[in-house]
Parts: C-alpha cells; sequence; structure tokens
C-alpha cells in the first residue's frame, strides 16, 4: 500500500503536466517544458546531494559536457539528434565517473571545493577553445539540426512531449533507483558512511556508483537543453549553474524525489513573478531562500514528510 | 496558480481551477491585444533589457534612451497613428534567461516585436526563441553574430554596426597614424576574439601586422602579469576589455607605464563605457585615442539632430547625465536603441502592420529598405543597411582624450566598414 501511494502520486504528477499540455497557456506552456529539463538536472544532483550526501559545487561541468557533446557533434559533426542525445547522456556520465575517481577522495567541504575548481576548469577550457566553442558568446544548432527522429523539437507540442518524456523517464527511473537495494544504501552512506563501511559496502564504489548517475542525469538534460532550445553557450557551465540544482533541490526537498521539480518550477516562477514586480528581484529570491533556510530547512516537500507524509519517496 | 500546476490529485475541480486560471490570463494578457489589433490600442514593443547582471550599466542608458525615444515617437503620432508601449523585461545578461524574456514578452505581454539587447551572449540564447515563435527580433548588439549568419530570418541589426565592419573601418586609420606594430590585449572570450580576428586581418591589409595577441581569462580581477609581455618594438596597443574590471585594467595599464615612454594608445570605448574618463588614475590616457560609435563629447561639429538627441536622453555635453554629473552615459553605444525604434516606426509603417499576423511584413518591410538618413531618427549618423545581411554600417568615431576629454579627429566614410556579405537571410524561409 505503501509503496502504491508513491508510485500513484509520481503518476498522477505525470499525468498532471500531461494535461497541462493541453491547459497550459503558450507562455507557461513553454516555461514548463523548460522545467521539465532543468527538473532532469537537478534529480541528478539530487541522487549525488539529496540522497548520497555529496555536496557538489561543480555539477554544471556534467551539465555543460552534455550540452557540448550534444551541441558540437550536431555543429561541427553534422551528427543527428539521437546520436547527439546519446552521445550528451554519456559524456555526462564519463565525466562525473572521472571527477569522482579524483574528487571523492575528499568529502565535506574539500569534496565541494575539488568539484568546483573541476567545474571552473571546464568553464575556462570552454572559453579556451573559443575557435569550436564560440566561448561566452556560444553556438546557435540550427532548426533542421533539430530533429530527434521524425520529432522537430524546435516545435513547441514536440518539444513539451519530448521533454515529458524525457522527464518521466528521469522521474521513474529516480523512484525505482531510491527504492532500489542501491538506493538504500546510498542513504545509508549519507546517514552513515562508516556504519556503512563496516557492514560491507564500500563507500567510495557506491559514492562513485551514485555521483555516474548523477552525471548521466545531468547530461541527458544538458544535451536536451542544447537540443531542444538551440543554443550551447559557456554561461551554461558557469558556477550559477551549478548553484542552480543546489537551490532546486533545497528548495522542494532534498532526498525526496519530487522535490527537484517542485524546487525548480517554485524557483522558476518566484524570479519570473518578482521580476515583473521589482528591480530587485534577485533580492525578493535571495529573501525567499533564507526564509526558507530558516523556516524550512528540508525543503518543501521534506517539511511535509517530516509533517506526516512519511511515505513521500 | 504555482501550487495548483502541481496539484497530484488532478480532479475535475482542479482541472476546472485550471482552465479558470488559463482563462485569467488569457484575459489579462493575451486576447484584447488580438481583439483590438484592427483598432487604435497601443502596440507594445518588449524590450529585452539588461537591467541587472554584467550589461546593467549598458542597460540603465538602453532603457533612458529607448523611453526618450518613445516620448519622441509618441508625440510625433507614433505609429500608423497608433500610440506606442514598450514592455522593458530585464535578462540578467544571462543567454537562458533571455530566451524566457523573449517568451515572456511575446506570449505573454503580448508585444508586437521584441528590441534592444546589446549582449552577444544573450542574442545568441535569445534568436532561436525568436525564430520558433516567429517575432522580428531587432538586437542593438554590435556583435558579427547577424551578419555572419549565424541567427535566423527574424534576428536583424538595423540601429549600429557590428564590429567587423568597426575594426575594418578604423585599421587603416590606426596603421597610417599610429604605427604598424600592433599588440592586441583583449578578454579570451567571444567578443574578444571578434576583435583580435577581425583587426588583426584588417591590419594586415593595411601591411602592418599584429606582433602580439595578450589573451585575459575572464576571471581575471588584476593584469599585472599581462603587461610585461607586450613587446617592447610595439608601436601601437590596442586594448579592448569589457565588465567592472575595466577600471583596474586601465589604471594598472597607467602604472606598468608611468611616467616612461609608451606605445601608442588605441583602445575601444567599450573599455571606459559608463566610466568617467577623468576618473583618478586614468590621467595617463591623455593623448590616447578611442574608438567610439558615437562621440560622448559633444563635438564642436555636433549636429542639430545631435543635440536634440543628446537633450532628449537627458545627457550634458560631457557625455554625464544632466541631472547627475557622475551618471555617465554609455553613449557610444546608447544610439542604436533610439535609431532601431524609428526602423520599427518606418518598417511598421511601410508594412501597414495591424497586429502579429503582419509581423513578417515587418521583416520584409526592414529587409527592403537600403539605408537611413541622418535626422533626428538616426542622430549618431547616415546609414546603409544590407537586407540581405540584416546589418546595418555606419561612420565609426576616432577620438583623442585630451584634458580628459574626448575629442574627435577622424571619422570613417560607410564604405570603410563595408565586407563581402557572409548570409543572405532572405533566401530563409520564415
Amino acid at each position: 500500500m505503501r509503496a502504491d501511494r508513491g508510485l500513484f502520486l509520481h503518476l498522477g504528477v505525470l499525468a498532471a503536466l500531461l494535461a497541462l499540455h493541453v491547459l497550459a497557456p503558450p507562455y507557461h506552456h513553454t516555461n514548463l517544458a523548460r522545467i521539465m529539463v532543468l527538473a532532469v538536472y537537478a534529480m541528478g544532483y539530487n541522487i549525488a546531494f539529496g540522497y548520497t550526501g555529496l555536496l557538489s559545487l561543480g555539477h554544471a561541468l556534467f551539465f555543460a559536457a552534455g550540452l557540448y557533446a550534444a551541441g558540437l557533434l550536431v555543429y561541427h559533426a553534422g551528427a543527428g539528434a539521437p546520436v547527439a542525445m546519446i552521445a550528451g547522456v554519456l559524456a555526462g556520465g564519463a565525466v562525473a565517473v572521472a571527477v569522482g575517481l579524483l574528487a571523492l577522495r575528499t568529502a565535506g567541504v574539500a569534496f565541494m571545493i575539488v568539484t568546483l575548481m573541476f567545474a571552473q576548469a571546464g568553464y575556462l577550457t570552454i572559453l579556451y577553445f573559443g575557435a569550436w566553442t564560440r566561448g561566452d558568446e556560444g553556438i546557435v544548432i540550427p532548426r533542421a539540426a533539430r530533429m530527434l527522429g521524425g520529432l522537430d523539437l524546435s516545435d513547441d507540442n514536440t518539444r513539451y512531449l519530448v521533454a515529458l518524456g524525457l522527464f518521466a523517464l528521469a522521474l521513474l527511473g529516480n523512484l525505482a533507483l531510491v527504492r532500489s537495494p542501491f538506493g538504500r544504501v546510498m542513504v545509508a552512506m549519507r546517514e552513515n558512511e562508516e556504519r556503512s563501511r563496516m557492514l560491507g559496502y564500500n563507500p567510495f564504489t557506491v559514492k562513485l556508483g551514485a555521483l555516474a548517475i548523477s552525471g548521466l542525469y545531468a547530461g541527458l538534460s544538458g544535451a536536451a537543453y542544447g537540443l531542444m532550445f538551440g543554443y550551447v553557450g559557456a554561461s551554461l557551465a558557469s558556477v550559477q549553474y551549478s548553484i542552480l540544482p543546489l537551490l532546486y533541490v533545497l528548495l522542494g526537498g532534498a532526498g525526496t524525489v519530487l522535490g527537484p521539480l517542485l524546487g525548480a518550477l517554485v524557483m522558476f516562477y518566484l524570479i519570473d513573478y518578482a521580476s515583473s514586480l521589482t528591480d530587485a528581484h534577485q533580492f525578493v529570491t535571495g529573501a525567499a531562500l533564507v526564509a526558507l533556510v530558516l523556516f524550512a530547512p528540508r525543503g518543501i516537500l521534506g517539511t511535509l514528510r517530516a509533517r506526516g507524509l512519511r511515505w513521500l519517496p | 496558480m504555482t501550487k495548483r500546476w502541481i496539484s497530484t490529485t488532478p480532479t475535475r475541480r482542479s482541472v476546472l481551477q485550471g482552465i479558470a486560471g488559463a482563462g485569467a490570463l488569457v484575459a489579462a494578457g493575451v486576447t484584447p491585444r488580438f481583439v483590438q489589433a484592427q483598432s487604435s490600442a497601443p502596440l507594445k514593443l518588449g524590450f529585452q533589457l539588461h537591467r541587472t547582471g554584467i550589461g546593467a550599466s549598458y542597460g540603465r542608458w538602453y532603457e533612458r534612451t529607448a523611453s526618450a525615444a518613445l516620448k519622441v515617437l509618441n508625440e510625433a503620432g507614433g505609429i500608423n497613428g497608433r500610440p506606442v508601449e514598450i514592455v522593458f523585461e530585464d535578462d540578467g545578461t544571462d543567454p537562458k534567461r533571455g530566451a524566457e524574456v523573449v517568451e515572456k514578452l511575446t506570449t505573454q505581454a503580448g508585444c508586437d516585436l521584441i528590441f534592444g539587447t546589446l549582449f552577444s551572449h544573450v542574442v545568441m540564447g535569445s534568436a532561436p526563441r525568436a525564430g520558433e515563435l516567429r517575432v522580428p527580433y531587432l538586437v542593438c548588439s554590435e556583435g558579427h553574430h547577424v551578419a555572419s549568419g549565424a541567427l535566423n530570418r527574424w534576428a536583424l541589426q538595423p540601429g549600429i554596426t557590428d564590429v567587423k565592419s568597426q575594426v575594418q573601418a578604423m585599421a587603416p586609420w590606426v596603421t597610417a597614424n599610429l604605427g604598424k606594430k600592433v599588440t592586441m590585449v583583449f578578454p579570451d572570450y567571444a567578443f574578444g576574439h571578434d576583435h583580435r580576428d577581425f583587426f588583426t586581418a584588417a591590419v594586415a591589409a593595411q601591411g602592418g601586422e599584429v606582433i602580439k595577441h595578450i589573451a585575459i581569462p575572464p576571471t581575471e580581477t588584476s593584469f599585472t602579469r599581462y603587461l610585461p609581455q607586450i613587446p617592447t618594438e610595439t608601436e601601437v596597443l590596442y586594448h579592448v576589455m569589457v565588465g567592472p574590471a575595466v577600471l583596474t585594467f586601465v589604471k594598472e595599464l597607467g602604472e606598468f607605464y608611468g611616467s616612461g615612454a609608451r606605445p601608442e594608445i588605441f583602445g575601444f570605448i567599450d573599455s571606459l563605457e559608463a566610466v568617467d574618463i577623468a576618473s583618478p588614475g586614468l590621467e595617463f590616457l591623455d593623448g590616447t585615442h578611442f574608438w567610439e560609435g558615437h562621440p560622448r563629447y559633444k563635438q564642436q561639429d555636433a549636429s542639430e539632430h545631435e543635440a536634440f538627441y543628446r537633450a532628449a536622453v537627458g545627457v550634458d555635453d560631457s557625455g554625464a547625465s544632466v541631472s547627475d554629473g557622475k551618471d555617465i552615459a554609455t553613449y557610444a553605444h546608447m544610439f542604436s536603441a533610439w535609431e532601431t525604434l524609428f526602423v520599427i516606426k518606418a518598417a511598421m509603417e511601410a508594412a501597414g502592420y495591424q497586429g502579429p499576423a503582419d509581423r513578417q511584413k515587418v521583416v520584409e518591410a526592414i529587409e527592403a529598405m537600403t539605408g537611413f538618413d541622418e535626422g533626428r531618427e538616426h542622430p549618431q549618423g547616415a546609414k546603409t543597411f544590407n537586407g540581405k545581411t540584416h546589418q546595418a554600417f555606419g561612420h565609426q568615431s576616432i577620438s583623442r582624450v585630451e584634458g580628459g576629454r574626448l575629442l574627435r579627429v577622424h571619422q570613417t566614410a560607410i564604405e570603410d566598414g563595408l565586407y563581402p556579405d557572409e548570409v543572405d537571410y532572405t533566401t530563409q524561409s520564415f
């Protein structure tokens, strides 16, 4: 029964998103497509941070790996979008493993700093190879190249449904992961690494596995973002894009499967509406986050789970 | 509204609430414009504004310039007899947000078209969405992105010359008057690379040579370790930096040379837009030269149109705000917001614009334009417009710093900045 409630809730969210495909006004329709793509990124971050306790400040590197692997393949090599999408996913995972092999020798604050430095190095690498990447200015993926099979990703309806499909895949994969034995070991690492080690689990292997999955998610999101919205630029690899998924996850609820979506949704509209009301929208956003940390440090869904919805995965 | 969308139990009530909400949004933002399109309802122009982020100092003045132009335009009867509104929306000088702002201005605010974007990466991030939405997107960026063919048929730059044209136009004067051995200092990203590539080629075409490229990583806050790389045989030091570190860069350049011999120095005013030339530490700039898209200091031969524009925007003869002498304008670039608005007026009137269904006609009307005469609507000077490349070409100014003021010593001809077409957007579909 407990398992069913969780599954039904997630299926219900997917059904609601499908319904919004028909019901949402055009502006919000496109926003939701963006939010779903970014939520995949945040879900990946949540797997590392929320479930495994790896507070990374370098996830923009994994997102950018997917973004650039897909974008450069399409732009320079004339690859098709399906190949580019797969390459993006694999690039995100591969870079995460490579970084993890080194960064996971550290923990805590040192891990944050090492991941931040790797991401910064990645950002500067993109600028350095400006002849290929056009640096900060970035490259525009031609519409003709944004075809996923027979699907035109520059078409609003197609884009929404593809975003929903990818999001659904990521969401249900995430749910299955956290309910799996490996998912429980991830949580065990977060809660008490030494005890987990004593029980026979190798913390390095488990954390590397979690980081790799996290990287796959980030790579998928990056590749999807580039191909769906037609832009690949270095700003998407900047530190800001390492902080964003952290904020999404903190806002929605770290260690909850739906938290990243909720966080991305609330954050997007918080910025959107605040910028309509005042020039100081960044102050409003910051104040909201400070209030959240003070009064609901577990995030929205984390707080709900603590106050009764204990079955929330 | 937001909470309703995250409802996990899509009951009939929640669906009805969603429909009601959607109806309210439509009623508030979209439907009236279509209903009134045939009437005298105001035209809405979206302005993608760098109100925050690295472009904020530009954005502040672009907003003032566009608002001043709007006032003049409306006092003269608006467009097709209809009043005009500008909806300003901050993009944070961020390409991701830029695309979202294009979306917001078009589908939520119901703007007829969008203009005003300056920073190239925001243009690149936003243009694809403008193309998908089939909304005219007129940028004020000076980037080469439009004329290079990187964008799409809906993106145009009729209000300012692009960087390739600028450097090509100035290279002959630089090599003839300052020297032929050039060292370039530029930010190590796309804007700097454009200068590097275009100016290096332009200098070579004049028989000169760029003997050293010094690329400054964007993360640098101090430049002292790069300055010793400047070769001693350098005759001209060409610098172009942008962002908060500009002042540090220029000051450190002054400290590096001190009162000793130095090469001739030629910079892009981008380095010092919104910065007072008379700031402490910048004294060494005296005697150096700058490119200016539009002279910051009112020149003795300034036209009546230039004077009118300067007064309308609220800029004094020294390039500062009339209400605050410390608030220096981004004068070399911001004319593009003014002039682009009047190109929009001409295009909409030529197209007989009634509503969004006529957006394509606006693009076609601009493509049919060949140039703009100097006047109140184009105070920076006459321009030619290439409908195939969607790019304007105009005069450039080279100014010399004398006594803490910029005095124009040369103005290029429009022809100096022309180059072969790299794209023909008119062959692309809408």
